[in-house]
This record gives structure tokens, sequence and C-alpha cells, in this order.
């Protein structure tokens, strides 16, 4: 399997299936491990870093983790099939843009990656569709115990598993949900949200879009403590506590546009209809700003017809890298805004 | 706390904002902080949390003059990182690191970890004597690829079989 079979398709955990998907759309679980006896990447010479990039790498591959995984050697990818993993949130761009030896393990389900030589030596994700973190954690716990019969972690018994940049040590895990709240955004009340997210040691970022500025109100919740609290309880606490009381507030703002705005909705919800069917050019972030505003129409049930499943395949199969590699060939920004204003309309309209 | 723009409402968004290694904090009302498009703004990443705390700790040393220099002098034995080039990238260079350069990094552990300092959680089956025998690793490698860069292949096999005994 190569990177560009999977330009095609939806990732499973992208799908809009999996428990209160409305809201929370995918759950992820990560940890960054080092090997014992190697300086960390800053410190770490050309040859030793193919050393570690090929322990790792005969390491995960050899695993039985319930599908064949593939690996893909990040210096060979060329810089479109780079863009496409970090569009699927299969790496990060850090690690697409990266130098020097270095590689990811992919799982075709999409469900399973394994960064070599990004910040760490080694950052293992697992993804889930829904709120499904405590499973994510069982996978994941899984396969670093296998991982772990193969090479040596370091680790201390006083500062646990040890990392690159010391906001990582401890159990080395980021925890983190992907959550669609155009109501809280509309209703004036993302402040508030991202005010508790910071008064509770909580990291939020728009997800799509550069930096700070976060396109079409998606948004990426994760834990900032890695040290002094177990694992089990920092899952526990987002997919008991967290995630619940968002998916609480989201809620209640969606059920108070309905009964308030319920005309202003509707206009806001039909306008984007409209300018997605009918558009000939379309920016991405403009095509993300809409396909927000119909997700939620969708799930408030204002739009029929179409499905949750098919606004989230536009919004991965329209980013830049999925669409030039689905026509076969590199387009120029305004080349590739026809053709996603194409895709949309054909998506759109045939419902 | 009042809002620094309106002078009027409570201010409930607080930010931080990094220019020039420079720390601004600004105090704002809701209605004041969407008027200047600051509303969305996302919380303050990691790394620049971290490098605030750095740039703190930098201006309690240069106060004594000496604690300074012997502060930005320090490396590891190890992996030569130093602590100003840490201070600079935010990344360590080795494991050992934790302990050379352990006076400077806990207080920058307390304050990104919650006051927390120690480990609690998963351990790793196969856990190490201590971390002694990861450096000890470290310095067996370094003379493994000196060994081999002199054409010493007698030693280098040596230092493999020791190698390979330990991890
Ligand atoms: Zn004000
Ligand atoms: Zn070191």
């Amino acid at each position: 399997m190569i990177p560009n079979d999977l330009s095609s398709r939806i990732s499973k955990w992208f799908d809009g299936s999996g428990p209160g998907a409305d809201i929370v759309i995918s759950s992820r679980v990560r940890l960054a491990r080092n090997l014992a006896g190697f300086e960390f990447l800053p410190c770490l010479t050309k040859q030793r870093k193919t050393d570690v990039l090929e322990k790792l790498k005969d390491a995960i591959l050899s695993l039985d983790i319930g599908e064949d995984v593939f690996f893909v050697n990040m210096a060979d990818a060329s810089s479109l099939e780079q863009d496409l993993l970090v569009e699927r949130h299969l790496i990060s761009r850090q690690h697409a843009r990266g130098k020097g030896p270095r590689g990811v393990i992919i799982a075709p389900s999409e469900s399973f990656t394994a960064m070599i030589n990004e910040e760490d030596h080694l950052r293992i994700q697992v993804f889930q569709a829904g709120l499904q973190l405590k499973e994510c954690w069982e996978k994941i716990n899984r396969i670093d115990d296998m991982i772990e019969q193969k090479v040596q972690y370091a680790f201390s018994g006083e500062y646990g598993y040890l990392t690159a940049c010391p906001t990582n040590l401890g159990t080395g895990i980021r925890v983190s949900v992907m959550l669609h709240l155009p109501a809280l955004k509309m209703t004036g009340q993302i402040e508030k949200f991202f005010n508790a997210a910071r008064d509770t040691n909580l990291a939020i970022r728009g997800l799509f879009g550069e930096g700070t500025d976060a396109v079409g109100d998606f948004f990426q919740l994760s834990n900032q403590i890695t040290l002094g609290v177990s694992e089990l309880d920092i899952v526990s606490e987002f997919s008991g506590s967290i995630v619940p009381r968002i998916v609480e507030y989201e809620k209640l703002a969606r059920a108070e546009l309905l009964t308030k705005q319920k005309n202003a909705v509707d206009d806001k919800i039909q306008r984007a209809l409209g300018v997605l069917k009918n558009a000939r050019l379309i920016s991405s972030k403009e095509a993300l700003f809409l396909l927000s505003q119909i997700r939620m129409g969708v799930n408030l049930g204002r739009v029929k017809n179409i499905s949750i499943t098919t606004i989230n395949e536009l919004f991965m199969l329209t980013q830049p890298a999925h669409l030039q590699l689905n026509k076969g060939r590199p387009l120029d920004p305004d080349s590739r805004d026809a053709v996603r204003a194409e895709i949309i309309r054909s998506k759109l309209c045939r419902n | 706390m009042q809002c620094q723009s309106c002078k009027q409402n409570t201010a409930t968004i607080h930010l931080t904002e990094i220019h020039g290694g420079q720390r601004h904090e600004m105090h704002l009302c809701e209605a004041c902080a969407h008027q200047q498009g600051l509303a969305v703004k996302n919380q303050i990443p990691l790394n620049e949390l971290l490098s605030t705390l750095l740039a703190v700790q930098t201006q309690h040393y240069s106060g004594g003059g000496s604690d300074e220099m012997i502060v930005e002098d320090i490396e590891c034995p190890h992996c030569g990182m130093t602590l100003k080039r840490f201070r600079k990238e935010l990344l360590l260079g080795c494991p050992a690191d934790y302990e050379v350069f352990d006076k400077a990094l806990r207080p920058i552990i307390e304050k990104s970890q919650a006051q927390n300092t120690s480990h609690r959680g998963k351990v790793p089956s196969k856990v190490p004597d201590d971390t002694r025998q990861q450096i000890g690793l470290l310095g067996l490698r370094k003379k493994l690829d000196a060994a081999v860069k002199a054409e010493d292949y007698e030693t280098a096999a040596k230092l493999r079989d020791e190698i390979n005994r330990l991890q």
C-alpha cells in the first residue's frame, strides 16, 4: 500500500460514525517514547538516526496489530504525499517538513500510526470515530507493550518516560478529541469555553487553518499535563467529565438557536447550501466555513437528504493535496478552487 | 479585575502574548475582546509558555551576575547539549540531561506540569536499573563509534557485545 491509495477515500475515524459523533468527531491518544542508550533527536547524528529508524521500523512492522501496516520513508515521499498525510492528521506538519532519516508506519484503516524520528524517537497514535478515548487507550497500551518487548525505552523512576521536551515528560500521553462546536461559536460562548479550558490546563486549537486562525468551528482539545497523573485518570476525566460537559453546552446552544433564532439559522444554512451548490470557484477556507454550517444544519435536522458522512468526506477530499492527488497532477490555486467547487457541486446536487 | 479597554466591565479574557521576548498581558471583557478580534484567539501554545518560563528564569539569574555564568556554562558530557541551547530550542539532547540540568529544569517541569514532580502511571515491564545504565550505554556507543572509525574491529566487537548485553 502507498499513501496515494488513501487519497480517494475518507478515514474510518472521520466518517461520522461512533458515539456522539455529531459533536465529537473523533478521539485520539498519542504516546511519546524514546529509546534508551540513544541521544534525543537534537543531538543524534545522521547515522544514529538511521539506526533508530531501522530499529523501530523492524520492531513495529513485525507486530501483529490485526492488519498489515505499511511504512512510508518521509525522506523519499513527495511533498504532495507528505501533505496528504498531514491533511489526514496521520502525521504532524513538523514530521512532513522535517529533515533527516524519518518515517511513519500506517495501518490501512488509519486507526494506528507510528511516527519515527519526529520530536521524539517514537510517537504512536491511535484514532477512533466519536468519543472512544478508553478504547483508544486500551489499544495503544497494548501496542506499546508489544513494542516494549522488542526495544528498551528511556525511562526514569522519578520522571517516567523521558522525552525530548519536558512538557511531554512522565506518561508521554496526549489525549485529544476533535470537536464541532458551531452553536457555541454562533452564540458567542466559545470564548468562555476557551477560558475554561485554559483554567483547567487543557490545550485547545482550531483544527483546520493555520496557527490561531480557526476556520469552520472545528476544535481540538487535549491535555497539557503529562507528569504525575496516570494515563487512565487523564482518559477517564476526559471521557467521563470534560467532554460530556462540552457536548452538553453545545447541545444547549443548539436548542437555544432553534427556539430563538430559527429563521436566522435556517437562512445561514440555506445560503451556505446555495453557494456550495452553485459556486464555480471556492477556496478551501470558504468551503470549510460553509460546510461547517451545513454540517450543523444536518445535525439539527434542518437539512434533509445530505448525510454527515458526505459532509465529512467533502471536508477531507477538498483539501489541497487530496484534490491534486485525486486529479493525478499538481494544480495551481485557481484550478484547485475550480476543481473543489466541482466536487462539492457533484456531491451535494446528487442528493 | 476591570477591563483594560472600556474600564467598565469585568475582565474575563486574559491574554498573554510574547513579542521579542517581552511578555504582554491583556485583560479584557468579552465585548471588547470581540471588538478587537481577539475573542477566538487560541490558548498560548506550549512552546511559548515554556519560553516565557525560561525568560523569567533567566531574569532571576541575571540579578546575581556570577550565577548566570554558572548556569549558562553547563554542558552535558554525554550529548554536548548546553543549557543555553536548550533555552533556545526547548528540546533536550539526551536522557541524562534530566540529571545534568536538574537544577535548572526542576522549576520548569514544576511550572509546566501543574506542580507535579514525579511520575504516576505506566511503568515498562523491563525497567532499567536506573538512568545510569542508560548513560552507560551512551558512553559505550560513543566508544564504539570511535573504535569503528579507528578500524579497531576487535574492540568494536567487544563493545557491541557489551551493548547488546545491556539493552
Ligand atoms: Zn471592556
Ligand atoms: Zn545530554
